[in-house]
């Protein structure tokens, strides 16, 4: 035989010895049961363990297979949109009420809550703990030009950073305004190499607490409470989504089951997310008290 | 300085205890590569063969844009199928975004210009003699061209190993077209990627450890090929 005939061979070879037995442990495109379910959601949820713990459970019990499409909020919603995810897991509900204005979606339901918080080096040349409010803190931040690592990528989180410097009255800019493009873990990484200030949810802060030399500057204002909601995509806009199996995902993650999970996970021995679906069950340490 | 070399110590230690998911996703890898090479081969070979062989006007602005084409970056490729495959976009019917075959294409497209462009070079490189006493013999087109393919088969076995180089060592169109979806699309590259942005930098490199080893012990498996093909 010739040696590229029998490089084909051995690569053909290959080729099924390596995929036969991964497609058995992999998801066929079409298993019994529900089916393949495409969830997109935050970085936040999936670097920090939480969707290891709640979707196997799920996937036994229905037949299905998730597939996680770690991205941020904006993007999350834009695979929505063009029907390239069946579910989408986000948190930022300005972009999820436009979202479901324009039609995209179908049953939001609220999931869990954490919050925001301002991370920055424990020296605080800016001064930032010591503000009344969150947007001033980003204002000292701002005024002393002290390093600020944004995520930049119109995440949840980009989206919320955003929402701060506009009630600051401060447009970012500049050589100290860095926009880093990256996922929530990439991000804080990078602010801790710079001895940078940022922005972060609470869940990806505790999961990266052991890798990163950063402290929490500020927390507990109401505007930096972190709501997540799951939304399934608009089974009229896409007819081809998985939208049965988009709903039973909707169902588990709100159900008591799904809610204990949530409530239950803890990295690093601290609670990470608050689930908020079953009303009276709910722990949700920064809601506003009643009137 | 104490801090990489503890990272380093930490990722030989983790590669004793290396778990499945470590497995599928060198599996994922070996399979997206091979089968793109596989394609690639099939289509390349014959291209290089064939330019190498023919002669017409602009087959010099062919073979400058054919190395052109060498150089586009996996990201590139990865956006403009991003578009065709996206459920929106020409060929969204499809439902290939986000699976392995969407990865494979990606990985084929990348290697075809490297692929065709090796091969053209090594049919440009025997001598033509070969070709001529084959057609003086009696020889056919297709006799022939099996001909040259084994006169030339080191260097068309290289511009094999160098599509299969190329794309097993890629992240992008992995990461843009697969999604690096667990124990689906998660590739070893992608997997570094991941671990990395996690700050997992010890896992990261036991990681890169395991994509260098399978490189080598791939190569070596040409390399045997190669010299078999040698002796007989």
């Amino acid at each position: 035989m010739k040696p590229v005939a029998r490089v084909m061979l051995v690569v053909a070879g290959l080729w099924v010895a390596c995929l036969a037995p991964s497609c058995e442990e992999a998801p066929r495109p079409e298993p019994p049961g529900l089916g393949t379910i495409r969830l997109a959601t935050t970085t936040s949820t999936e670097n920090s363990g939480l969707l290891a713990r709640l979707l196997p459970p799920f996937e036994r019990r229905f037949g299905a297979k998730v597939h996680v499409i770690a991205v941020g909020t904006g993007r999350a919603l834009a695979l929505g949109r063009n029907g390239d995810a069946d579910v989408v897991l986000v948190h930022a509900p300005d972009a999820e009420k436009a979202f479901l204005d324009a039609g995209h979606g179908v049953n939001r339901r609220a999931v869990m809550v954490n919050d925001f918080v301002l991370l920055g080096p424990a020296a605080d040349p800016a001064r930032a703990a010591a503000a009344e409010s969150a947007a001033k803190a980003l204002a000292a931040v701002a005024g002393a030009r002290a390093t600020f690592a944004s995520r930049g990528d119109d995440s949840g989180t980009h989206k919320k950073e955003r929402a701060l410097w506009a009630a600051a009255a401060v447009q970012p800019a500049g050589a100290s305004y860095l926009e880093v493009g990256q996922g929530m873990g990439a991000t804080l990484l990078l602010a801790d190499e710079k001895r940078a200030y940022c922005l972060s949810d609470r869940g990806t802060y505790l999961a990266m607490r052991g890798k990163v030399d950063l402290t929490v500057l500020f927390e507990g204002d109401p505007i930096l409470r972190n709501p997540y909601s799951i939304i399934a995509v608009n089974p009229a806009r896409h007819p081809e989504v998985n939208y049965a199996g988009a709903m039973a995902l909707v169902g588990w993650i709100t159900s008591p089951q799904g809610q204990a999970i949530i409530g239950a996970f803890r990295a690093g021995g601290q609670v990470l997310f608050h689930p908020t679906a079953v009303p009276g069950a709910a722990s949700d340490p920064l809601r506003p008290d009643p009137p | 300085m104490s801090w990489t070399l503890d990272q380093f110590i930490q990722a030989l230690r983790l590669l004793g205890s290396l778990d499945a998911d470590v497995f599928r996703a060198v599996a994922v890898s070996l399979g997206m590569a091979s089968a793109s090479t596989l394609l690639a081969a099939a289509a390349g070979l014959p291209l290089g063969l064939g330019l190498g062989l023919a002669r017409f006007r602009g087959k010099r602005l062919l073979t400058t844009a054919l190395h052109a084409l060498m150089a586009v970056p996996t990201v590139l490729i990865g956006l403009v199928f991003y578009a065709v495959l996206s459920r929106q976009g020409l060929l969204g019917g499809w439902r290939l975004l986000y699976t392995r075959s969407a990865i494979v294409l990606g990985q084929c497209v990348l290697a075809l210009p490297l692929v065709t462009a090796l091969a053209h070079a090594a049919t440009a490189g025997l001598d033509p003699r070969v070709r001529r006493t084959a057609q003086t013999l009696g020889a056919g087109r297709w006799r022939t061209a099996r001909t040259l393919l084994s006169e030339g088969r080191r260097g068309y076995l290289a511009a094999v190993v160098a599509g299969f180089g190329r794309v097993f060592g890629e992240v992008g169109i992995s990461m843009m077209l697969g999604g690096n979806i667990h124990a689906y699309t998660r590739t070893i590259t992608t997997a570094i990627a991941l671990e990395t942005a996690k700050g997992e930098v010890a896992l990261g490199i036991a990681l890169g450890i395991v994509l260098m080893v399978v490189a080598l012990g791939m190569n070596l498996v040409f390399l045997r090929l190669h010299g078999s093909g040698e002796r007989t």
